[in-house]
């Protein structure tokens, strides 16, 4: 058994540690991919053979507050060369928190070969393992890719509304400081993209982070993390949850905690999340 | 208000340097001049009343006054892969430090375009956005105590 095997994760093959991807460094049927909060950060050096998904060029819609569609995901994965059989490995920077991001746009899509390398780059890096400037370059593929799935594993404003109504769970993934509504009301200091500050009624609060050793960046095993989502915030593996944060990608690591490293059934990410809800005319909001 | 001319000159000169990856290695140059807070302004724990509101890298800013009445800009970055912060603090520092103050808290916080390019996801340009609207406020009660 693995040392991750042995965490009691419910879905354990979709971690891998950083010496399995060193192991597989020139697996053609894996293709690591590095995505950051920072956008800088893949130039400085990065997993040899490792291609960049940049968050905002790559997933995002140019001109809408949107996700890339169908047209433009095949074109990705053709241009880095990842077929239907290819696994795709993600890691990134602040404890992977965009490389789970990428790996949930990724599942719109329905490409389920993925996984997350566990600690991130930062584990990475401080194991003196290498780390190449080379951006690499793959032969295009012929991908054809699903219609993207906004139904599964993305929630709209109106159906949080109704999950409010219903008094279903949510989890906000913020820091208490957001939670709280307190740093949207710091004289003279820039407000955080929301006019109102505050939460979601009812909304648990389990700052995202508090699943990740900060250590060396790996997940928790999973009776801590048991005891954080299912013991402090109350949620069970059976609910309809719905996590959101600012903008929708701290959530996005939660949600992958929650769906497969405790094989939660339903969980949801609001990406409109606080810069949505806190600018929306006439919504309910708890301080 | 007057644009700081150094700041000007730094934006004049990104603006030369349109090819992105060309202007990423630019800028992690740039960010490879970090120098963090002098321990005579500050030590570790930083008080939460420096720390940029928005900013996931953990920025923090610090000023110092000059006998001219203007500010020297100071900064700390807790995150060590916070490239971009780095980058955008020793832009800020080099360009606005010494500066008028009025002029510094007319500063636009668009200017992280400039550097970055548009190409920014929303919660990193919030946090960028957010190191130059601190700069900017800070430097606007300087001016205010100044003229009080």
């Amino acid at each position: 058994m693995s040392e991750i095997e042995s965490r009691g994760y419910v879905r354990p093959e979709v971690l891998v540690s950083t010496e399995w991807v060193a192991n597989h460094l020139n697996d053609p049927g894996i293709r690591i991919i590095e995505s950051n909060e920072d956008p800088l950060l893949y130039a400085t050096g990065h997993v040899p053979g490792a291609v960049e998904v940049d968050w905002t060029r790559d997933l995002n819609d140019p001109l809408r507050r949107d996700y890339l569609g169908r047209e433009g995901f095949e074109a990705l994965m053709r241009r880095i060369g990842v077929t239907k059989d290819t696994t795709v490995v993600f890691y990134g920077d602040r404890n992977n928190w965009w490389a789970t991001y990428a790996f949930w746009v990724f599942q719109l899509f329905g490409h389920d070969k993925a996984k997350i390398m566990d600690g991130g780059r930062i584990k990475w890096a401080n194991e003196g393992r290498p780390l190449d400037r080379q951006t690499p370059s793959y032969p295009a593929s012929d991908y054809k890719a699903a219609e993207r799935d906004d139904q599964r594993i993305r929630a709209y404003r109106d159906q949080v509304l109704q999950h409010l109504e219903a008094k279903k769970p949510l989890v906000d993934v913020r820091s208490p400081d957001e939670y709280s509504g307190k740093k949207l009301h710091m004289p003279e200091y820039p407000n955080e993209g929301a006019l109102r500050g505050g939460h979601i009624p009812g909304a648990a609060s389990v700052p995202w982070a508090k699943a990740v050793n900060p250590d060396d960046g790996t997940f928790k095993n999973a009776e801590e993390l048991r005891a954080l989502y299912e013991g402090d915030a109350k949620i069970k593996p059976g609910d309809d949850v719905i996590v959101y944060c600012r903008i929708g990608e701290r959530s996005s690591h939660t949600w992958f905690v929650l769906t497969h490293l405790l094989g939660f059934d339903k969980v949801r990410n609001y990406d409109g999340s606080w810069t949505e809800w806190g600018n929306l005319v006439g919504v309910p909001i708890e301080r | 208000m007057a644009v700081p001319a150094k700041l000007t000159d730094t934006l004049e000169t990104l603006e030369m340097v349109p090819d992105r990856s060309e202007r990423i290695q630019l800028l992690i140059d740039i960010a490879g001049r970090f120098e963090e807070v002098p321990p005579r302004l500050a030590r570790r724990p930083f008080a939460a009343e420096h720390q940029v509101p928005a900013c996931e890298s953990e920025a923090y800013v610090f000023t110092e006054p000059r006998p001219d009445g203007t500010l020297d800009f100071h900064f700390a970055v807790e995150n060590p892969q916070g490239i971009s912060a780095k980058a955008m603090a020793v832009i800020l520092g080099d360009a606005l430090s010494g500066a008028p103050s009025g002029q510094v808290a007319e500063v636009s916080q668009d200017i992280v375009y400039q550097v970055f390019g548009r190409e920014l996801s929303m919660g990193k340009s919030m946090g960028l956005m957010s190191m130059v609207g601190m700069v900017a406020a800070l430097a606007k009660k300087q001016a205010q105590a100044k003229g009080a």
